[in-house]
């Protein structure tokens, strides 16, 4: 369907957008973690108000567990139309979520190529979990890391008091 | 950092006395831990407000309690809704929690016995309706008190509604 590909294409141009804007302004180098950190900061806005959303009309959670099971299943569905491929959980806090064909990189390629450039388009969605996972009253740190694509592993690593 | 949406004056206060007969709803919205500072109050009438602010802020304590009692008990009645928290003998209290900890406080006098339990639950469902559009709105920094007037003319209506 062809409504699926507009916030790919919004995506695509939303990194374009702002890595264009700081290489205008001087050093590329210095300036890659602000473009990274606007790209989070605005996933992370998004996540707040899409939770507030979709949990509406679901009951309340039990546990960490029960909340990282929603993000993997009907969170997921709703913004990349399929569920998280792996879930994995060292009971301490640390969960690493897998989707083995990640909507935003499968246009990429499907090995190594272009794998460096791979991080930038993570951003935004990994600001996408830590907001949703902050307005459910968990706060963490949330990074991706590719290996192989489309592949794509997400760490979320629960900030205790 | 209590953030108060209607200012009281002294001598409104002096003039009118607290009356039963009148029907009063005052309706708050907390934020969560740490912090619960409400994001949201009104009321009708406006005297005697700080009575209100007072009775929602007792009520927070009751609301805390079951919720985490609901973690303890592992229920699989987990709703949002909490029902009555408290009747005194002058009005009864009303909560409502979401999923993302945002505490709905809904103060009814106890004269108005014509506003059933199913009545309240729609007014909550409505209230979280339009709490989800506000924190959809690009406008609103989460943990502002609400400043819109969407939010404001649903509340005032309600309000109308339930008098």
């Amino acid at each position: 369907m062809a409504d699926d590909v507009l916030f790919e294409f919004l995506h695509m141009e939303m990194v374009y957008h702002i890595y264009k804007d700081q290489a205008s302004r001087g050093e590329m180098d210095k300036d890659r973690a602000t473009c990274v950190s606007t790209l989070e900061g605005m996933g992370f806005r998004v996540g707040q108000g899409l939770i507030e959303r979709f949990t509406k009309d679901s009951p309340s959670f039990k546990d960490d567990l029960d909340v990282m099971k929603f993000i993997c299943k009907d969170f997921w569905i709703n913004v990349f139309r399929k569920q998280i491929d792996n879930l994995r959980t060292n009971h301490q806090g640390t969960y690493v979520l897998q989707d083995n064909k990640f909507a935003l990189l499968t246009q990429f390629s499907n090995g190594k190529q272009y794998l460096e450039e791979a991080p930038k388009y993570l951003a935004y969605s990994c600001g996408l979990v830590r907001g949703a996972l902050s307005n459910l009253g968990m706060d963490c740190v949330v990074t991706a890391e590719v290996s192989l694509m489309p592949s794509c592993k997400f760490q979320v690593v629960i900030q205790k008091i | 950092m209590h953030q108060v949406r209607l200012q009281i004056k002294g001598s409104d206060e002096a003039r009118y006395s607290y009356s039963i007969d009148v029907q009063i709803s005052a309706v708050l919205q907390y934020w969560s831990k740490p912090k619960n500072y409400p994001l949201f109050i009104r009321s009708v009438p406006v005297q005697n407000e700080l009575k209100f602010h007072y009775t929602v802020h007792t009520s927070l304590d009751v609301v805390e309690e079951k919720i985490s009692a609901v973690g303890k008990a592992m229920a699989d009645q987990r709703e949002l809704y909490l029902g009555l928290l408290y009747p005194t003998e002058d009005y009864k209290v009303y909560g409502y929690v979401t999923n993302s900890k945002v505490k709905f406080v809904i103060v009814v006098d106890s004269s108005n016995t014509s506003l059933r339990d199913n009545e309240i639950r729609s007014m909550f469902r409505k209230l979280h309706n339009s709490f989800t559009d506000v924190m959809c709105n690009p406008f609103y920094n989460p943990g502002d008190t609400i400043q819109s007037k969407a939010f404001d003319s649903i509340v005032s209506a309600m309000m109308v509604q339930a008098s």
